[in-house]
């Protein structure tokens, strides 16, 4: 199973877009690990640079992440760049199955936790600690700590066990 | 309790219920393109299960990149053909293609109460012809290749009930345009839009193609309208040797309508007859104003084309603008270029035969071969940093069409007016100006 805690990024925006993370012009790549340097090339937000990226490994947004193009060129970028969790309110449907697709989480929590973990945490360098088998999330951040806990369906938690749904597919159908 | 038309499809397919939240389904049809197949078709290679669950019912064809502009699209292509030719399936390269959610149906691979997947997002656009059809990633798609199944959770329906009829000058597009900034452009996440009413019934299926198609930029899972006969008619060619006659067809398909006492996720009622001439702003796709309040807006580029509008019908509202125009020796304006892309090589053949072309060159269009190029910034009109475009495509997002462009979606007859004057405008002045004369 994949990693899912450390350094969070935050992006504070509704509807950031497949486009945003990852660039059309780079689809004409056909390894997932050279899509690795565009990862958010495109994305403009007032407190983000491409920059801030290196070392994070969990994203917080807002409402309707991953909204846009089908490309799983989403979460592979966010995947070879050690980013394997998305919390946000809500995600787009393709979006959200690719992530768990791949064994990544895309992680709903109601839109006021959603803004407690901002006005707490996204001026500050936070840590996610993820409790998969309690299903809490815990941010923590100079002794400050919110646990939230969440929902993963039995289908979700048996693709993050299987390593994906190419490997849950081939065991069950 | 009864059931709605995505229901009835679910049950008709249902293969497994993983969990209360989740449903997996066979697939009637696996649609592959040339930039989200190839990783699925090495991946499938690299675990050694380079087969197919049913050749027949997958189809695949070159329209991102179309041709080829560079070594790695070259490859892409490569990649698909060869996967193509290798598993004996059906597939269109350039000169034979088109932007897929045009050609497949023209195709006639499309049918009422079948289930779809495609690694694309504007696969919802089958869902004009009473499909559920539905957007996925790459691993979705390997495994729909491989196994002919793919997991959804249950289908809650969103039904838009749509009045009243398009007056003159007025699309389809506008009418998609305005219910997504009515629903928001995660409204309908997780549910299907089932467009409904008799200004439903009255839509052609291009028509109905170019609403199912922006479902998904209201979050939706797929567009569905209920078969009628307008579908049978479309299909008829392909389907008159399965029934006896098109009535009977049509009483075949009546089984998959929703039930009087379906029970709905969400409604909304839409007068298409209250409608003007609708344009996006900014970078999301519910951001729409009247053509009216961006009148005046400059353009540097048009284009029109893509899933949602580069069909025949669409073509011939852009040219009956430019028409009369190009009649006085007009052309579109001196410092906007202007693109037309016909969706399908039919489509261009037709628009050709039409005199379509002669009327969009003599404007000073440059027509383009089919592909989806622009429309996601990949290729075939591009845009430069600070440049607008007038598009009659399905996304607007920042930077979508090249890094630092905007982009304003509208109808094809808008976008038709729009290069004629250089700003945005009303197509309707051109149908007045016609009727004087």
């Amino acid at each position: 199973m994949k990693d899912f805690n450390g350094p969070v990024l935050f992006l504070d925006r509704s509807d950031i877009n497949t486009d945003e993370i990852i660039p059309a012009r780079y689809l004409n790549e056909i390894s997932r690990e050279a899509l690795k340097p565009y990862l958010m090339e495109d994305l403009k937000l007032p407190a983000f640079s491409p920059e801030a990226l290196p070392g994070r490994r969990a994203v917080v947004s807002r409402r309707n992440f991953g909204c846009g193009s089908s490309r799983e060129h989403a979460p592979w970028a966010l995947e070879v760049n050690g980013i394997h969790i998305v919390v946000a309110v809500n995600f787009a449907r393709i979006f959200r199955q690719n992530m768990f697709n791949c064994g990544m989480m895309a992680v709903e929590l109601p839109e006021n936790q959603i803004e407690e973990i901002f006005q707490a945490f996204s001026q500050k360098e936070t840590l996610l600690e993820t409790d998969l088998p309690r299903r809490r999330l815990t941010f923590s951040s100079q002794g400050k700590t919110l646990s939230y806990d969440f929902h993963l369906s039995d289908f979700d938690r048996r693709l993050l066990e299987s390593g994906g749904w190419v490997e849950f597919a081939e065991k069950n159908y | 309790m009864g059931l709605t038309i995505a229901e009835k499809i679910f049950a008709r397919h249902l293969l497994d219920t993983p969990d209360p939240e989740h449903r997996v389904l066979k697939l009637d049809r696996v649609f592959c393109h040339e930039i989200t197949t190839p990783l699925a078709i090495n991946d499938l290679a690299a675990r050694g299960w380079d087969r197919v669950f049913d050749r027949e019912k997958i189809k695949a064809v070159i329209d991102h990149v179309s041709p080829a502009k560079d070594g790695k699209t070259a490859l892409q292509g490569k990649i698909l053909r060869d996967w193509a030719g290798r598993q004996g399936i059906d597939f269109f390269d350039i000169g034979r293609n088109g932007v897929c959610h045009a050609l497949f149906p023209e195709k006639g691979f499309v049918r009422p109460g079948q289930t779809i997947i495609m690694g694309d997002s504007h696969t919802c656009t089958y869902g004009a012809f009473g499909a559920f059809a539905a957007g996925v990633g790459t691993t979705d798609l390997e495994v729909g290749i491989l196994k002919g199944v793919c997991a959804f959770r249950s289908p809650r329906t969103f039904k838009i009930e749509v009045t009243g009829k398009l007056a003159p000058g007025v699309f389809a597009k506008d009418l998609i345009l305005r219910i997504i900034s009515l629903v928001g452009t995660g409204g309908a996440t997780d549910m299907i839009i089932e467009f409904t009413g008799e200004g439903i019934r009255r839509l052609t299926m291009e028509e109905r193609m170019t609403l199912c198609n922006m479902a998904v930029e209201a979050g939706a899972t797929s567009g569905i309208v209920a078969p009628d006969e307008e579908t049978v008619g479309y299909l008829w060619p392909f389907i008159r040797d399965d029934w006896e006659s098109p009535a009977q067809a049509l009483e075949a398909y009546r089984g998959l309508h929703s039930d009087p006492d379906a029970v709905w996720e969400k409604t909304l009622a839409v007068d298409a007859g209250a409608l003007e001439p609708l344009v996006t702003v900014g970078y999301k796709p519910d951001q729409v104003k009247t053509v009216r309040e961006l009148e005046k807006t400059p353009v540097d580029q048009v284009y029109i084309g893509s899933c949602t509008n580069g069909r025949i019908g669409d073509l011939r509202a852009a040219a009956e603008v430019l028409k009369p125009e190009v009649g006085r020796g007009r052309k579109i304006a001196p410092r906007l270029r202007a693109i037309v892309s016909p969706a399908t090589t039919l489509v261009f053949h037709q628009a050709l035969k039409e005199g379509l072309l002669d009327i969009f060159m003599e404007a000073g269009f440059c027509v383009t071969n089919p592909t989806c190029g622009a429309c996601l910034g990949m290729s075939n009109g591009i845009l430069a940093e600070g440049e607008v475009c007038a598009s009659t495509t399905n996304r607007n997002f920042q930077g979508r069409m090249g890094k630092g462009g905007m982009i304003h979606l509208m109808s094809p007859a808008t976008a038709a007016a729009t290069a004629l004057e250089g700003f945005i405008v009303n197509s309707r002045l051109y149908r007045g100006r016609e009727i004087e004369k």
